[in-house]
């Protein structure tokens, strides 16, 4: 079985968030860079069924040079090799989908077919919710969104999804594409005989093509009403009974 | 013309659908406002849509569509594109809405801005939506014969209109088998374990990293107990195995919306923060005066939250809460 997991690098802003002059992007200047918590589990998810059922596991990134990070990060836990679609800018998710689609064929010219794809149900920065879904149509392949549980048997795979009150499950044929969310699974951390490896295993750069946006970016902007500084209502144990009176306030005591 | 995909539950729209409906209002000028839905009470959940300026309200009838099919619900506006050819089409930013409207991008081709907060009408289309869970906003331009988007929820109110009923149009959408590969086979109804809903909570505590341990909860779980509460918790504690991710609040766990939410122990980076904006006030225990929490946060305690949640739990006893 062979299975490509898409994860994207994203800057981790901590308590605030710093635009650029430009406002075209977020100062990283003093950041460090991560892939979100829901791609993670996919990275996770890759590596466990390949452990158990065989194959080839590939992650892929579209982004700057710099997402080889990334990209080595999640060879460190156990995908096999990786693929770097190089851009300078920010995509869209039509340009994103359709440069990941590109990929997929080269791979599979290339004579690998992935059973599996993976995704994040939404990427951690631009929330598009759409790039699984695009390709997923591109490929004429099944799409289950959201998923917090998987099993893979006799050619098919059971996804779950939670809801308010419970749990959908759906059942799609191989091969299908997953969009994943944090909480399928606890991802293992990366040990140093992994990092190692990781620095070995192959990674495959390439350009992709240029496709206009069709959803243009004008500039980002900090939504109103931050950075308000909190009453002090005390220090330590003796402000419990002006926490109370705020409980009190709020109609939770009577 | 401009379209919306409602979504409905025991024959009652969605208050979130309702928000997409005020929000495409705007840019539908003095044209009509469609509404697509279906499955089992569509047509309840339609009677009242026309108060909210929808005029006439499209109800697909499919066997296929009693459960979540998103690719066959994606073909009904397929449909509704071809013989109407609105110049926008939405949905609400909920999981389904965002999910059917992408799968209609993708069918057709189209853009999709995901999560809108406000639209101003043109060609192109120009939209501010949601970045990062509600951290950041996004200006752009949507270019496109026809353009997709979703509303994030709670930013926008719904309202009514006092236009009358909306005409009523059955149609059967032509499904191939191909379009209900993806759809709900089972629904597994949880058994409630007494507990409270963290997303329904109206009081929710939660510790992050400063808890320290699994144990280091107990008193939190105490004053939770006390106060009909839920208890949450950050994400350097899922990663660490303290807590189900279940519990976690933020941008990649639940998003709450609690009378009060005490943070205790947590330092308020912003995917936290993003899934708490919802909560009336905010109480920060930290025993960092410098955190980030506390600049966004309406009360502080600088303290140790061992001793800070025994105490309010304590003050709460002594006033004969409980
Ligand atoms: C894409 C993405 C998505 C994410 N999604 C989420 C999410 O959904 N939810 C989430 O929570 N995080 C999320 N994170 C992680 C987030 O960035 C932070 O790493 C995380 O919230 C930190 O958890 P924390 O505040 O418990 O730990 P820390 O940042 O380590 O903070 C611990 C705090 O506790 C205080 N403290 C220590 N001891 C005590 C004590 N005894 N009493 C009182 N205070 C004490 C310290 O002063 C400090 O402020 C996400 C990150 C990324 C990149
Ligand atoms: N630049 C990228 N590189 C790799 N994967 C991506 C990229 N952008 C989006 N994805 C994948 O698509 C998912 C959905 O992204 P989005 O549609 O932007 O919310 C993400 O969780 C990733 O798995």
């Amino acid at each position: 079985m062979n299975i490509l997991v898409c994860a994207k690098r994203v800057p981790m802003t901590g308590g605030t968030i710093v635009l650029t002059e430009d406002e075209q992007s977020i100062q990283t200047r003093h950041l460090g860079f991560t892939i979100s918590p829901h791609e993670e589990c996919g990275v996770e998810e890759a590596v466990r069924l390949i452990e158990a059922n065989g194959g080839e596991s590939v992650v892929l990134a579209l982004g700057p040079s710099e997402a080889e990070e990334q990209l080595r990060d999640a060879m460190a836990l156990g995908v096999d090799r990786a693929i770097l679609l190089e851009t300078a800018d920010e995509v869209d998710g039509q340009a994103t989908a359709a440069a990941i689609v590109a990929a997929i064929e080269a791979e599979r010219a290339a004579g690998v077919e992935f059973d599996l794809i993976f995704f994040g149900n939404e990427s951690a920065d631009s929330g598009n919710y759409q790039v699984g879904i695009r390709v997923a149509h591109a490929l004429g392949r099944p799409c289950v969104t959201g998923v917090k549980g998987i099993t893979v048997q006799d050619g098919r795979a059971r996804c779950e999804q939670e809801t308010a009150s419970g749990r959908d499950v759906y059942d799609v044929p191989l091969p299908a594409v997953i969009t994943v969310k944090e909480g399928l699974n606890l991802p293992r951390y990366p040990s140093v005989p992994g990092r190692l490896r990781a620095k070995r295993k192959p990674l495959a750069a390439s350009a992709p093509e240029r496709r206009d946006a069709g959803v243009e970016k004008l500039r980002l902007r900090l939504p109103p009403g931050q950075g308000k500084q909190a009453e002090i209502l005390g220090h330590g144990p003796e402000a419990a009974p002006a926490v109370v009176e705020v409980l009190r306030r709020a109609g939770l005591v009577t | 013309m401009t379209l919306v995909y409602v979504e409905h539950q025991d024959g009652r729209p969605d208050d979130a659908s309702l928000q997409a409906i005020a929000l495409v209002r705007e840019i539908t000028g003095g044209a009509p406002l469609h509404a697509l839905l279906a499955g089992p009470g569509a047509e309840d959940a339609a009677a009242g849509l026309g108060a909210h300026g929808v005029a006439t309200a499209h109800i697909a009838e499919h066997e296929a569509l009693a459960s979540h099919a998103p690719v066959a619900l994606a073909r009904c506006i397929g449909e509704l594109i071809e013989r109407l050819s609105p110049a926008a089409v939405a949905a609400a930013g909920s999981e389904r809405g965002n999910e059917v409207l992408a799968h209609a991008a993708a069918l057709g081709d189209l853009p999709l801005a995901a999560n809108c907060v406000a639209a101003e009408a043109g060609d192109p289309l120009t939209v501010t939506r949601i970045r990062w869970g509600g951290s950041l906003l996004e200006d752009a331009r949507l270019h496109g014969p026809v353009k997709l988007l979703t509303v994030a929820p709670h930013t926008v109110e719904a309202a009514e209109v006092g236009a009358g009923p909306a005409t009523l149009e059955r149609f059967t959408p032509s499904l191939a088998d191909a379009d209900l590969v993806v759809r709900v086979v089972e629904t597994v109804e949880q058994s409630s374990e007494g507990g409270v809903n963290l997303a329904d909570a109206r009081f929710v505590v939660s510790c992050g990293r400063g808890a320290g341990s699994p144990e280091g909860f107990a008193p939190a779980e105490e004053l939770a107990a006390l106060l009909g509460g839920a208890v949450g918790c950050s994400r350097a504690v899922t990663i660490a195995g303290w807590r189900s991710h279940t519990d976690q609040v933020g941008q990649t766990g639940t998003k709450i919306a609690p009378e009060v939410y005490l943070a205790c122990g947590i330092s308020g980076a912003t995917q936290h923060m993003a899934g708490c904006k919802g909560a009336k006030r905010i109480i920060a225990v930290n025993v960092d005066p410098e955190a980030p929490i506390i600049a966004n946060a309406d009360y502080a305690v600088i303290g140790d939250l061992h001793e800070v949640i025994p105490a309010i739990t304590a003050e709460l006893r002594k006033a004969g809460a409980g």
